[in-house]
């Protein structure tokens, strides 16, 4: 451990490290304070927190847990475009191959399709439970705003993924979705069309679903997530309450 | 002694550069996002065009059905790659769309009930596309029949007909 310790030491003092770190070992506030601030990952997370705002029921960490999950499927979505061609009949074909010749495939396809699904659930109980709590009050409506457009967006993510296997099931699903679209006054059949990219679910939607869901929407999620969470901070920090004190 | 009293002259006004009208900033602030807002407009509209596909790969709306002798009297055919149904009754032939009004699921003839009917949310139909039971809002529209020089039938989705108007052949 000593040694350990005295080479981590001596690492802090070569030239390599100061150049990317700027900064020597964080051993008192200030320069704990100054790690935060100085680092591009951690500047929008609070230099302190209270403690009763770490406590599980302060926030059973559903806010945390919907952004790991967006975080594993950000890697198990990449891992899965190496594999799959967003066209017909390839697409489908892909997703059979993930699922029983690539080595490894199954797994990641699975974790990619029940994180998703536990991302919807996940996203809907942090807003019940930030709901609850009053958290929507100011100074935090403008997070709560945010907060809504962060779940539409999840939950786009969630349709647009749907179609991408290119079975059955997904093909109904975005039939029946895009017809509740043209139910829309007036522009109904225009919005659908725009959509679709023609006027049936085939070799333009699936790749227009494929470009959303891949690019458009986790560049628009990763956005608003940095923005939710430094205003988390801006506001003042996480909603904490009196009974939070109270022992379980 | 008249300038004197000319207000926004001489040394007595606190903002002697104010004039009438707009100022330079404001001005340039106008046309500025003026322009921008034109432009705004301008990507905006041909974005949409962008997006909106000018050919499409998909099956032609407007398809030949084969001779009119291939149908027998009083049974609904449905076309599978087309997605509709051709009745021949004692008067003639009408087309009707097999596409369920409901949320577009592909609706089936079932001959034993002698009625159409949904797989997905269960809504019933005549024969003749008439409603019998919803959720489904509207009957199944009728498609334009006509008979080619050669002697074929030629459906036109595209276009939609009275339910009362048959092809007499």
């Amino acid at each position: 451990m000593a040694s350990a310790a005295t080479f981590l030491e001596q690492l802090r003092q070569t030239r390599v490290w100061k150049s990317i770190f700027r900064r020597g070992p964080a051993l008192t506030n200030r320069t704990r304070s100054l790690a935060v601030f100085g680092n591009l990952f951690l500047h929008f997370l609070p230099v302190k927190v209270r403690e009763k705002s770490l406590r599980a029921r302060a926030t059973y960490y559903l806010g945390s847990f919907s952004f790991l999950l967006f975080l594993t499927l950000v890697i198990t979505g990449v891992l899965l475009m190496f594999y799959y061609h967003p066209a017909i009949p390839q697409a489908y074909r892909d997703m059979k191959d993930l699922r029983f010749v690539v080595s490894s495939g199954v797994f990641l396809r699975n974790l990619h399709r029940l994180g998703a699904h536990l991302m919807v659930i996940a996203v809907f109980a942090h807003m019940f439970h930030v709901f609850y709590r009053g958290g929507y009050k100011p100074p935090h409506e403008f997070n709560w705003v945010v907060g809504v457009i962060l779940l539409l967006v999840t939950l786009f993510l969630s349709y647009t993924g749907y179609l991408l296997p290119w079975d059955q099931l997904a093909f109904w699903a975005i039939t029946v979705g895009t017809n509740i679209i043209s139910a829309m006054p007036v522009i109904g059949n225009r919005v659908k069309f725009l959509v679709l990219g023609g006027h049936v679910v085939g070799e333009n939607a699936l790749l227009r679903f494929y470009v959303l869901h891949c690019v458009v929407l986790p560049l628009v999620a990763v956005l608003l997530v940095g923005i939710h969470f430094w205003r988390v901070q801006k506001d003042g920090g996480l909603t904490v309450k009196s009974e939070d004190d109270r022992k379980e | 002694m008249n300038e004197q009293k000319k207000p926004g002259s001489g040394g007595e006004s606190p903002e002697p550069d104010k004039k009438e009208g707009l100022a330079r900033r404001d001005f340039l602030n106008e046309v500025t996002f003026g322009a921008l807002g034109v432009a705004g407009l301008g990507s905006a509209v041909v974005t949409y065009q962008y997006f909106s596909p000018n050919v499409l790969f998909e099956p032609p709306t407007r398809f030949r059905a084969g001779r009119p002798d291939q149908y027998p009297v009083d049974s609904p055919i449905f076309l599978q790659d087309q997605q509709v149904y051709i009745v021949r009754t004692k008067d003639g032939f009408y087309a009707v769309s097999a596409i369920c009004t409901h949320l577009g699921c592909i609706t089936q003839w079932k001959p034993e009930a002698n009625q159409i009917a949904c797989p997905c949310h269960g809504s019933k139909f005549e024969r003749d596309g008439k409603k019998i039971e919803g959720p489904a809002p509207l009957p199944l529209p009728h498609f334009l029949i006509t008979l080619s020089p050669d002697g074929e039938l030629v459906v036109d989705k595209l276009e939609t007909i009275k339910s009362d108007q048959v092809l007499k052949v």
